[in-house]
Protein backbone atom coordinates (compact mmCIF):
# COMPACT_ATOMS: atom_id res chain seq x y z
CA UNK A 1 0.00 0.00 0.00
CA UNK A 2 2.68 1.93 1.18
CA UNK A 3 4.24 2.20 -2.95
CA UNK A 4 3.86 5.52 -3.27
CA UNK A 5 6.03 7.21 -1.22
CA UNK A 6 3.57 9.44 1.08
CA UNK A 7 1.27 9.19 3.61
CA UNK A 8 -1.27 11.41 5.32
CA UNK A 9 0.03 13.64 7.83
CA UNK A 10 -1.98 14.16 10.85
CA UNK A 11 -3.09 17.67 11.69
CA UNK A 12 -0.87 19.70 13.47
CA UNK A 13 -3.22 22.39 14.37
CA UNK A 14 -4.24 22.88 18.48
CA UNK A 15 -8.17 22.22 18.53
CA UNK A 16 -9.42 24.24 21.58
CA UNK A 17 -12.53 22.53 20.78
CA UNK A 18 -11.90 19.05 21.28
CA UNK A 19 -8.87 19.03 23.79
CA UNK A 20 -9.15 16.77 26.80
CA UNK A 21 -8.57 18.72 29.68
CA UNK A 22 -9.05 16.71 32.88
CA UNK A 23 -5.32 16.26 33.34
CA UNK A 24 -4.69 20.13 33.07
CA UNK A 25 -7.30 20.91 35.84
CA UNK A 26 -6.02 17.89 38.11
CA UNK A 27 -2.49 19.78 37.76
CA UNK A 28 -4.18 23.09 38.75
CA UNK A 29 -5.39 21.83 41.51
CA UNK A 30 -2.67 20.32 42.61
CA UNK A 31 -0.18 23.21 41.71
CA UNK A 32 -2.81 26.69 41.79
CA UNK A 33 0.57 28.32 41.66
CA UNK A 34 0.51 27.50 38.21
CA UNK A 35 -2.09 29.49 36.66
CA UNK A 36 0.47 32.80 37.80
CA UNK A 37 2.50 31.85 34.36
CA UNK A 38 3.43 34.13 32.27
CA UNK A 39 5.33 32.20 29.49
CA UNK A 40 8.58 34.23 29.99
CA UNK A 41 10.87 31.22 29.42
CA UNK A 42 12.76 32.47 32.73
CA UNK A 43 12.87 28.81 33.78
CA UNK A 44 14.39 27.30 30.80
CA UNK A 45 16.83 30.12 31.05
CA UNK A 46 17.86 28.93 34.77
CA UNK A 47 17.51 25.31 33.94
CA UNK A 48 20.43 22.79 34.31
CA UNK A 49 19.64 20.33 32.38
CA UNK A 50 18.80 22.99 29.30
CA UNK A 51 22.14 23.83 28.88
CA UNK A 52 23.39 20.32 27.67
CA UNK A 53 20.24 18.63 26.41
CA UNK A 54 17.01 19.81 24.51
CA UNK A 55 15.04 19.88 27.36
CA UNK A 56 13.08 22.97 27.58
CA UNK A 57 10.89 23.17 31.01
CA UNK A 58 8.69 26.21 29.58
CA UNK A 59 7.81 24.43 26.00
CA UNK A 60 6.85 21.50 28.28
CA UNK A 61 4.17 22.74 30.74
CA UNK A 62 2.79 25.16 27.86
CA UNK A 63 2.46 21.67 26.37
CA UNK A 64 0.54 20.00 28.87
CA UNK A 65 -1.70 22.72 29.57
CA UNK A 66 -2.74 22.63 26.20
CA UNK A 67 -3.39 18.91 26.71
CA UNK A 68 -0.59 18.08 24.14
CA UNK A 69 0.76 14.76 25.95
CA UNK A 70 2.85 13.44 23.30
CA UNK A 71 6.51 12.81 24.43
CA UNK A 72 6.56 14.77 27.71
CA UNK A 73 7.06 12.02 30.25
CA UNK A 74 10.20 10.95 27.97
CA UNK A 75 11.64 14.50 28.03
CA UNK A 76 11.03 15.05 31.77
CA UNK A 77 12.81 12.40 32.82
CA UNK A 78 15.40 14.76 31.92
CA UNK A 79 14.92 17.30 34.76
CA UNK A 80 17.26 16.50 37.71
CA UNK A 81 14.91 18.57 40.45
CA UNK A 82 17.82 21.17 40.95
CA UNK A 83 15.01 23.55 41.66
CA UNK A 84 16.57 26.45 39.86
CA UNK A 85 13.35 27.49 38.40
CA UNK A 86 11.95 27.34 41.28
CA UNK A 87 14.04 30.64 42.49
CA UNK A 88 14.18 32.44 39.18
CA UNK A 89 9.86 32.36 38.73
CA UNK A 90 8.85 36.19 38.84
CA UNK A 91 5.52 35.17 39.46
CA UNK A 92 6.19 32.57 42.34
CA UNK A 93 5.14 29.37 40.69
CA UNK A 94 5.90 26.43 42.04
CA UNK A 95 8.20 24.59 39.18
CA UNK A 96 9.18 21.66 41.21
CA UNK A 97 6.09 20.68 42.56
CA UNK A 98 4.58 21.40 38.64
CA UNK A 99 7.06 18.59 37.38
CA UNK A 100 6.92 16.30 39.91
CA UNK A 101 3.11 16.29 39.31
CA UNK A 102 3.11 16.20 35.78
CA UNK A 103 5.26 13.33 35.34
CA UNK A 104 2.97 11.70 38.26
CA UNK A 105 0.28 12.62 35.81
CA UNK A 106 1.45 11.31 33.06
CA UNK A 107 2.53 7.41 34.32
CA UNK A 108 -1.20 7.82 36.04
CA UNK A 109 0.02 7.55 39.40
CA UNK A 110 -2.47 8.53 41.67
CA UNK A 111 -0.86 12.04 42.64
CA UNK A 112 -2.36 12.53 45.96
CA UNK A 113 -0.60 9.71 47.23
CA UNK A 114 2.12 10.99 49.01
CA UNK A 115 0.78 14.44 49.47
CA UNK A 116 0.12 15.86 52.94
CA UNK A 117 -3.56 16.59 52.97
CA UNK A 118 -3.93 20.60 51.88
CA UNK A 119 -0.56 21.18 50.94
CA UNK A 120 1.06 22.06 47.47
CA UNK A 121 4.12 19.83 47.34
CA UNK B 1 -11.98 89.23 32.98
CA UNK B 2 -9.99 86.83 30.68
CA UNK B 3 -11.93 84.28 28.58
CA UNK B 4 -11.26 80.81 26.80
CA UNK B 5 -13.13 78.71 24.51
CA UNK B 6 -12.64 75.33 25.29
CA UNK B 7 -13.68 72.93 22.45
CA UNK B 8 -14.75 69.44 23.60
CA UNK B 9 -16.74 68.75 26.95
CA UNK B 10 -15.49 65.01 27.54
CA UNK B 11 -13.58 64.13 31.10
CA UNK B 12 -10.64 66.56 29.89
CA UNK B 13 -12.81 70.05 28.72
CA UNK B 14 -15.25 70.05 32.01
CA UNK B 15 -12.13 69.52 34.22
CA UNK B 16 -10.14 72.22 32.73
CA UNK B 17 -13.33 74.10 32.47
CA UNK B 18 -14.09 73.57 35.98
CA UNK B 19 -10.49 74.60 37.57
CA UNK B 20 -10.35 77.53 35.10
CA UNK B 21 -14.14 78.69 36.11
CA UNK B 22 -12.69 78.74 40.19
CA UNK B 23 -10.04 80.95 38.77
CA UNK B 24 -12.30 83.72 37.83
CA UNK B 25 -12.35 83.20 34.10
CA UNK B 26 -14.95 83.05 31.52
CA UNK B 27 -15.12 80.02 30.09
CA UNK B 28 -17.64 78.53 26.91
CA UNK B 29 -17.58 75.11 26.84
CA UNK B 30 -18.37 73.20 23.47
CA UNK B 31 -19.57 69.89 22.99
CA UNK B 32 -21.22 68.83 19.43
CA UNK B 33 -23.64 66.19 20.55
CA UNK B 34 -26.06 66.93 22.98
CA UNK B 35 -24.67 65.71 26.07
CA UNK B 36 -21.59 66.18 27.62
CA UNK B 37 -19.42 63.12 28.14
CA UNK B 38 -20.54 60.92 25.58
CA UNK B 39 -17.82 58.60 25.62
CA UNK B 40 -18.18 57.62 29.35
CA UNK B 41 -21.76 57.26 29.49
CA UNK B 42 -22.20 53.82 28.29
CA UNK B 43 -19.26 52.72 30.18
CA UNK B 44 -19.74 49.89 33.25
CA UNK B 45 -16.55 50.39 35.40
CA UNK B 46 -13.35 52.11 34.97
CA UNK B 47 -10.06 50.43 35.66
CA UNK B 48 -7.71 49.62 37.38
CA UNK B 49 -10.58 50.19 40.97
CA UNK B 50 -13.84 49.29 39.09
CA UNK B 51 -15.65 52.45 39.88
CA UNK B 52 -19.08 52.91 38.37
CA UNK B 53 -18.39 55.23 35.14
CA UNK B 54 -22.19 56.91 36.13
CA UNK B 55 -20.61 58.09 39.44
CA UNK B 56 -18.05 59.38 37.83
CA UNK B 57 -20.39 61.09 35.14
CA UNK B 58 -22.08 62.22 38.18
CA UNK B 59 -19.19 63.72 39.61
CA UNK B 60 -18.09 65.36 36.75
CA UNK B 61 -21.58 66.52 35.74
CA UNK B 62 -21.85 68.68 38.82
CA UNK B 63 -18.40 70.50 38.11
CA UNK B 64 -20.18 71.83 35.28
CA UNK B 65 -22.41 74.06 37.85
CA UNK B 66 -20.05 77.36 37.86
CA UNK B 67 -21.87 80.65 37.27
CA UNK B 68 -18.74 81.23 34.83
CA UNK B 69 -19.28 78.07 32.61
CA UNK B 70 -21.49 78.44 29.62
CA UNK B 71 -22.28 74.86 28.02
CA UNK B 72 -22.98 75.06 24.63
CA UNK B 73 -24.31 71.60 23.27
CA UNK B 74 -25.39 70.50 19.96
CA UNK B 75 -22.57 73.16 18.63
CA UNK B 76 -19.67 71.30 16.41
CA UNK B 77 -16.83 73.44 16.30
CA UNK B 78 -15.49 73.40 12.36
CA UNK B 79 -12.59 76.47 11.93
CA UNK B 80 -11.20 78.46 14.28
CA UNK B 81 -8.24 81.42 13.11
CA UNK B 82 -6.95 84.24 15.20
CA UNK B 83 -8.40 87.30 15.79
CA UNK B 84 -6.52 90.24 16.85
CA UNK B 85 -4.78 88.65 20.42
CA UNK B 86 -7.13 86.08 20.88
CA UNK B 87 -9.18 83.28 18.83
CA UNK B 88 -12.30 83.38 16.83
CA UNK B 89 -13.71 80.15 16.30
CA UNK B 90 -16.65 79.22 14.18
CA UNK B 91 -19.35 76.16 14.32
CA UNK B 92 -21.32 74.23 11.61
CA UNK B 93 -24.23 77.08 11.65
CA UNK B 94 -21.62 79.71 11.01
CA UNK B 95 -21.93 81.35 14.20
CA UNK B 96 -18.80 82.57 15.62
CA UNK B 97 -17.13 83.00 19.22
CA UNK B 98 -14.52 85.44 20.50
CA UNK B 99 -11.88 84.17 23.02
CA UNK B 100 -8.79 85.35 24.20
CA UNK B 101 -7.55 81.52 24.22
CA UNK B 102 -8.49 78.23 23.14
CA UNK B 103 -8.13 74.49 24.74
CA UNK B 104 -8.68 71.82 22.25
CA UNK B 105 -10.22 68.79 24.27
CA UNK B 106 -11.94 67.23 21.26
CA UNK B 107 -10.60 63.30 22.66
CA UNK B 108 -10.55 60.25 20.32
CA UNK B 109 -13.07 58.14 18.45
CA UNK B 110 -12.78 54.51 18.74
CA UNK B 111 -11.22 52.60 15.65
CA UNK B 112 -13.95 51.69 13.28
CA UNK B 113 -13.81 47.42 13.58
CA UNK B 114 -15.17 47.09 10.05
CA UNK B 115 -12.14 48.14 8.31
CA UNK B 116 -10.41 44.38 9.66
CA UNK B 117 -12.50 42.93 7.87
CA UNK B 118 -10.82 39.32 8.06
CA UNK B 119 -12.30 39.79 12.21
CA UNK B 120 -15.63 39.15 10.46
CA UNK B 121 -17.22 42.76 12.24
CA UNK B 122 -20.26 43.76 11.04
CA UNK B 123 -20.43 40.13 9.15
CA UNK B 124 -21.07 37.62 12.17
CA UNK B 125 -23.22 38.94 14.67
CA UNK B 126 -21.02 37.12 17.60
CA UNK B 127 -18.11 39.61 16.50
CA UNK B 128 -18.36 42.86 19.02
CA UNK B 129 -16.24 45.76 19.41
CA UNK B 130 -14.67 46.56 23.25
CA UNK B 131 -17.48 49.54 23.31
CA UNK B 132 -20.37 46.85 22.93
CA UNK B 133 -18.73 44.25 25.54
CA UNK B 134 -18.76 47.68 27.79
CA UNK B 135 -22.56 48.21 27.17
CA UNK B 136 -23.52 44.28 27.72
CA UNK B 137 -21.76 44.08 31.36
CA UNK B 138 -23.48 47.58 32.24
CA UNK B 139 -26.45 46.50 31.07
CA UNK B 140 -26.20 43.21 32.64
CA UNK B 141 -26.96 41.36 29.60
CA UNK B 142 -24.11 39.57 27.95
CA UNK B 143 -25.31 36.97 25.05
CA UNK B 144 -24.40 35.70 21.85
CA UNK B 145 -25.89 36.26 18.86
CA UNK B 146 -28.60 33.89 19.22
CA UNK B 147 -29.58 36.70 22.99
CA UNK B 148 -28.12 33.17 24.47
CA UNK B 149 -25.76 33.14 27.35
CA UNK B 150 -22.44 32.19 26.60
CA UNK B 151 -20.25 29.51 27.06
CA UNK B 152 -16.43 30.78 25.65
CA UNK B 153 -15.66 34.43 24.93
CA UNK B 154 -12.10 35.48 23.32
CA UNK B 155 -10.85 38.90 23.06
CA UNK B 156 -8.47 40.07 20.57
CA UNK B 157 -6.15 42.83 21.39
CA UNK B 158 -4.30 45.51 19.17
CA UNK B 159 -7.67 45.93 16.79
CA UNK B 160 -6.24 49.34 15.01
CA UNK B 161 -3.44 49.67 16.81
CA UNK B 162 0.29 48.44 16.62
CA UNK B 163 -0.71 47.63 12.85
CA UNK B 164 0.40 48.94 9.95
CA UNK B 165 -2.32 47.56 7.53
CA UNK B 166 -4.74 49.57 9.80
CA UNK B 167 -2.19 52.59 8.83
CA UNK B 168 -1.40 53.13 12.86
CA UNK B 169 1.93 51.97 14.54
CA UNK B 170 1.08 53.29 17.51
CA UNK B 171 -0.17 51.17 20.68
CA UNK B 172 -3.59 52.33 22.09
CA UNK B 173 -2.32 52.26 25.36
CA UNK B 174 -5.81 51.33 27.20
CA UNK B 175 -6.64 48.03 25.30
CA UNK B 176 -5.28 45.42 27.52
CA UNK B 177 -6.24 46.77 31.01
CA UNK B 178 -9.69 46.84 28.90
CA UNK B 179 -9.41 43.38 28.51
CA UNK B 180 -8.22 42.03 31.72
CA UNK B 181 -10.80 44.66 33.46
CA UNK B 182 -13.62 42.99 30.90
CA UNK B 183 -12.50 39.58 31.51
CA UNK B 184 -12.58 40.09 35.13
CA UNK B 185 -16.27 41.15 34.99
CA UNK B 186 -17.44 38.81 32.96
CA UNK B 187 -16.46 36.39 35.39
CA UNK B 188 -18.09 38.24 37.79
CA UNK B 189 -21.31 38.30 35.59
CA UNK B 190 -21.17 34.53 34.70
CA UNK B 191 -18.30 32.52 36.40
CA UNK B 192 -19.09 29.45 34.02
CA UNK B 193 -17.74 31.25 31.23
CA UNK B 194 -14.31 30.35 29.22
CA UNK B 195 -12.43 33.39 28.92
CA UNK B 196 -9.67 34.09 26.77
CA UNK B 197 -7.48 36.83 26.02
CA UNK B 198 -5.66 36.29 22.64
CA UNK B 199 -2.30 39.04 23.40
CA UNK B 200 0.50 40.04 21.20
CA UNK B 201 2.17 41.97 24.66
CA UNK B 202 0.08 42.75 27.50
CA UNK B 203 0.91 46.02 28.71
CA UNK B 204 0.44 46.75 31.89
CA UNK B 205 1.73 50.12 32.41
CA UNK B 206 -0.24 51.43 35.59
CA UNK B 207 -0.57 51.75 38.96
CA UNK B 208 -2.67 47.67 39.94
CA UNK B 209 -2.64 47.25 36.78
CA UNK B 210 -0.17 44.25 36.73
CA UNK B 211 -2.07 43.25 39.76
CA UNK B 212 -5.32 43.20 38.11
CA UNK B 213 -3.85 40.64 35.38
CA UNK B 214 -2.69 38.63 38.15
CA UNK B 215 -5.72 38.66 40.18
CA UNK B 216 -7.74 37.59 36.60
CA UNK B 217 -6.02 34.33 36.89
CA UNK B 218 -5.64 33.81 39.98
CA UNK B 219 -9.18 34.58 40.84
CA UNK B 220 -11.04 34.38 37.86
CA UNK B 221 -9.60 31.61 35.42
CA UNK B 222 -8.73 33.91 32.81
CA UNK B 223 -6.92 32.10 29.91
CA UNK B 224 -4.30 34.14 27.87
CA UNK B 225 -2.88 33.27 24.57
CA UNK B 226 0.07 34.73 22.88
CA UNK B 227 -1.15 35.31 19.12
CA UNK B 228 -2.97 37.31 16.88
CA UNK B 229 -6.20 36.24 15.24
CA UNK B 230 -5.57 36.01 11.97
CA UNK B 231 -9.27 35.33 10.57
CA UNK B 232 -12.67 34.79 12.44
CA UNK B 233 -15.65 33.17 10.38
CA UNK B 234 -19.09 32.27 11.24
CA UNK B 235 -20.20 28.82 12.10
CA UNK B 236 -23.67 27.50 10.78
CA UNK B 237 -24.77 27.67 14.25
CA UNK B 238 -24.30 31.47 15.06
CA UNK B 239 -20.85 30.92 16.74
CA UNK B 240 -17.37 32.10 15.66
CA UNK B 241 -14.30 30.75 14.69
CA UNK B 242 -11.39 32.04 15.20
CA UNK B 243 -7.61 30.94 13.88
CA UNK B 244 -4.61 32.56 15.37
CA UNK B 245 -1.06 30.58 16.01
CA UNK B 246 -0.09 29.83 19.69
CA UNK B 247 3.21 31.20 19.39
CA UNK B 248 4.34 29.51 22.62
CA UNK B 249 3.91 26.78 21.36
CA UNK B 250 4.54 27.27 17.31
CA UNK B 251 1.73 25.81 16.68
CA UNK B 252 -1.48 27.39 15.02
CA UNK B 253 -4.88 26.47 16.84
CA UNK B 254 -8.43 27.03 16.19
CA UNK B 255 -11.15 27.80 18.43
CA UNK B 256 -14.97 27.80 18.60
CA UNK B 257 -16.27 31.02 20.34
CA UNK B 258 -19.77 32.12 21.46
CA UNK B 259 -18.52 36.10 21.06
CA UNK B 260 -15.20 37.08 19.80
CA UNK B 261 -14.66 40.95 21.19
CA UNK B 262 -12.24 43.08 19.57
CA UNK B 263 -10.46 45.23 21.90
CA UNK B 264 -10.19 48.46 19.31
CA UNK B 265 -7.94 51.39 19.60
CA UNK B 266 -8.26 54.95 19.51
CA UNK B 267 -7.61 57.75 16.70
CA UNK B 268 -7.83 61.00 16.22
CA UNK B 269 -11.35 62.32 16.31
CA UNK B 270 -13.22 64.31 13.77
CA UNK B 271 -12.91 67.29 15.44
CA UNK B 272 -9.62 66.78 16.38
CA UNK B 273 -8.28 66.41 12.88
CA UNK B 274 -10.11 69.14 11.74
CA UNK B 275 -9.09 71.83 13.63
CA UNK B 276 -5.14 71.06 14.47
CA UNK B 277 -5.11 71.05 10.52
CA UNK B 278 -7.09 74.48 11.19
CA UNK B 279 -4.50 75.78 13.26
CA UNK B 280 -1.21 74.36 12.13
CA UNK B 281 -1.03 71.79 14.91
CA UNK B 282 -1.32 68.31 12.85
CA UNK B 283 0.93 65.67 14.28
CA UNK B 284 1.29 62.11 13.68
CA UNK B 285 -1.60 60.34 12.81
CA UNK B 286 -4.13 63.48 12.72
CA UNK B 287 -3.75 64.10 16.52
CA UNK B 288 -2.82 67.60 18.09
CA UNK B 289 0.82 68.29 18.45
CA UNK B 290 2.31 69.74 22.12
CA UNK B 291 4.86 72.48 21.97
CA UNK B 292 7.48 70.18 23.93
CA UNK B 293 6.47 66.42 25.18
CA UNK B 294 8.34 67.16 28.51
CA UNK B 295 8.14 71.08 28.90
CA UNK B 296 5.01 72.07 27.51
CA UNK B 297 2.72 68.93 26.95
CA UNK B 298 -0.39 71.42 26.87
CA UNK B 299 1.19 73.80 25.26
CA UNK B 300 1.40 74.85 21.24
CA UNK B 301 3.49 76.10 18.63
CA UNK B 302 0.28 78.68 18.49
CA UNK B 303 0.34 81.46 21.02
CA UNK B 304 -2.71 80.86 23.42
CA UNK B 305 -3.63 77.80 22.13
CA UNK B 306 -3.25 74.80 24.73
CA UNK B 307 -4.35 70.92 23.99
CA UNK B 308 -5.16 68.43 26.68
CA UNK B 309 -6.36 65.30 26.84
CA UNK B 310 -6.82 62.24 24.25
CA UNK B 311 -6.41 64.40 21.24
CA UNK B 312 -3.08 64.43 21.83
CA UNK B 313 -2.37 60.67 21.96
CA UNK B 314 -4.55 57.81 23.29
CA UNK B 315 -4.78 58.10 27.02
CA UNK B 316 -6.50 56.78 29.91
CA UNK B 317 -9.83 58.65 31.44
CA UNK B 318 -7.28 59.45 34.84
CA UNK B 319 -4.40 60.20 32.97
CA UNK B 320 -6.75 62.82 31.07
CA UNK B 321 -8.15 64.38 33.91
CA UNK B 322 -4.67 65.17 35.42
CA UNK B 323 -3.42 65.91 31.84
CA UNK B 324 -6.86 68.74 31.84
CA UNK B 325 -5.82 69.72 35.25
CA UNK B 326 -1.96 70.53 33.97
CA UNK B 327 -3.32 72.32 31.44
CA UNK B 328 -5.77 74.97 33.60
CA UNK B 329 -2.15 75.42 35.44
CA UNK B 330 -0.30 76.14 32.30
CA UNK B 331 -3.10 78.91 30.93
CA UNK B 332 -3.44 80.32 34.69
CA UNK B 333 0.61 80.73 34.18
CA UNK B 334 0.34 82.18 30.91
CA UNK B 335 -2.57 84.75 30.53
Amino acid sequence: MNKFGFTISQGRQLNFDEMKTDKVEKLLELVPSYKFCIGCGGCTAACSAAGYTDYNIRKIHTSFFRAQYDGLDEQLKRCMLCGKCLLVCPRGVNTRSLIINMRRLLANVQPNTFVRKGAEQ
Amino acid sequence: MKSISIIGAGPAGIEAASVLAKQGMTVALFEKSSSPLKNIADKAFLFPNFAAAGDIVELMNKKLLNQNITLHNDTEIVNMQREGNGWKIIDSKGAAYYSDSVLLATGYTPFDAHRKEELGYGIYGGVVTSLEMEKMIRYNKIVNSLGEKPKRVAFLQCVGSRDEKSGNHYCSKVCCVTAVKQAIELKRQLPDVEAYIFYMDLRMWGQHFEEMYRESQQEYGVRYVRGRISEASGTFDGRVQIKAEDTLMGLPLKMTTDLLVLMVGMEASEGTRCLSKACGICGDYGFAQSADPHLGDCLTVQDRLYVCGSCKRPMSINDVINDARAAAVAIIEAE
